[in-house]
């Protein structure tokens, strides 16, 4: 057998692997970026627990959802006041109980003050009066409105164990979470936001 | 202009921000894919959560927005169709 009978053949066979090769390669690198790419969702951290705060967190929730986007929230510290449904005083210490009595809920989010120009509750309650007039969706109506359009809901692990606030006392629907499990949706998301 | 054929109509005249587009949304969900529903509003940043929805969203397109003057109020119009 001659070398140049066997070279084309050779060649060609060696430019095919290579293109195989090059192929798998590449195909290993899109996966790899397919799951980089966040996906439709936007993450929430509620902090606060201010009625004005509150109602910007909700709203851009609900429109968020109504857009077709997944919505995670994450309630941490006053935040957690917003998803509270009832209030015990059941095996707490009388710092927990204080900071119960203090902080506005289970009639939250009725109670809640303005983060601005509250003057006591007068200004969250002439805010309210004036939303009322013009339509404005409560704030309970928006709460219940994100949570039956789908919005995961969780719950600073941390928070409520310092705040003595027990799972029993929040919504139905929310989990307890740490850091990395909002992390793991605000990594996926295109809009994280902190309010 | 002609005026757009539709198949369902929503009033949400008097609600506000995020209302409209929440309650278009679940109605139109509610809807065959092709069908057309017409919104009426009166809040005026509907305009462009409308716009925005379109963009955003797969499912819909919109196939026209019109201001209207009724009783010396603006009714902003959207008709929005459902493709999938």
């Amino acid at each position: 057998m001659t070398v140049e009978a066997v070279m084309p053949q050779t060649q060609a066979d060696t430019d095919v692997a290579a293109l195989q090769a090059r192929i798998e390669q590449l195909e290993a690198q899109v996966a790899e970026l397919a799951e980089r790419v966040p996906e439709d969702r936007v993450t929430i951290v509620v902090f606060s627990g201010e009625l004005d705060r509150l109602l910007a967190a909700f709203i851009i929730a609900t429109g968020a959802l109504a857009l077709g986007q997944e919505v995670s929230m994450f309630f941490t510290f006053w935040g957690l006041n917003a998803i509270r449904k009832k209030r015990s005083f059941e095996g707490k210490s009388l710092m927990e109980k204080m900071l119960d009595v203090m902080t506005a809920s289970p009639a939250a989010p009725a109670g809640m003050g303005l983060s601005r120009m509250n003057f006591f509750g007068v200004g969250a309650s002439l805010m309210k009066r004036m939303m009322r007039q013009k339509n404005v969706e409560t704030l309970d109506d928006l709460i219940s409105l994100a949570e039956e359009m789908g919005a995961t809901i969780y719950s600073c692990a941390m928070s409520q164990h310092v705040m003595g606030i027990a799972q029993e006392e929040l919504r139905d629907s929310a989990e307890e979470a740490g850091v990395a499990g909002f992390l793991a949706d605000a990594l996926k998301s295109r809009v994280t936001l902190f309010i | 202009m002609s005026t757009p054929t539709f198949d369902q109509e929503l009033d949400v005249r008097g609600l506000n921000c995020p209302m409209p587009l929440v309650k278009a949304r679940q109605t139109i969900m509610k809807m065959e894919p092709g069908q057309v529903l017409k919104v009426l509003a009166t809040d005026r940043g509907s305009v462009k959560d409308f716009q925005g929805w379109v963009k955003t969203a797969k499912n819909v397109e919109l196939v026209a927005q019109e201001e209207v003057q009724q009783d010396g109020q603006s009714i902003f119009v959207h008709y929005v169709k459902r493709t999938s």
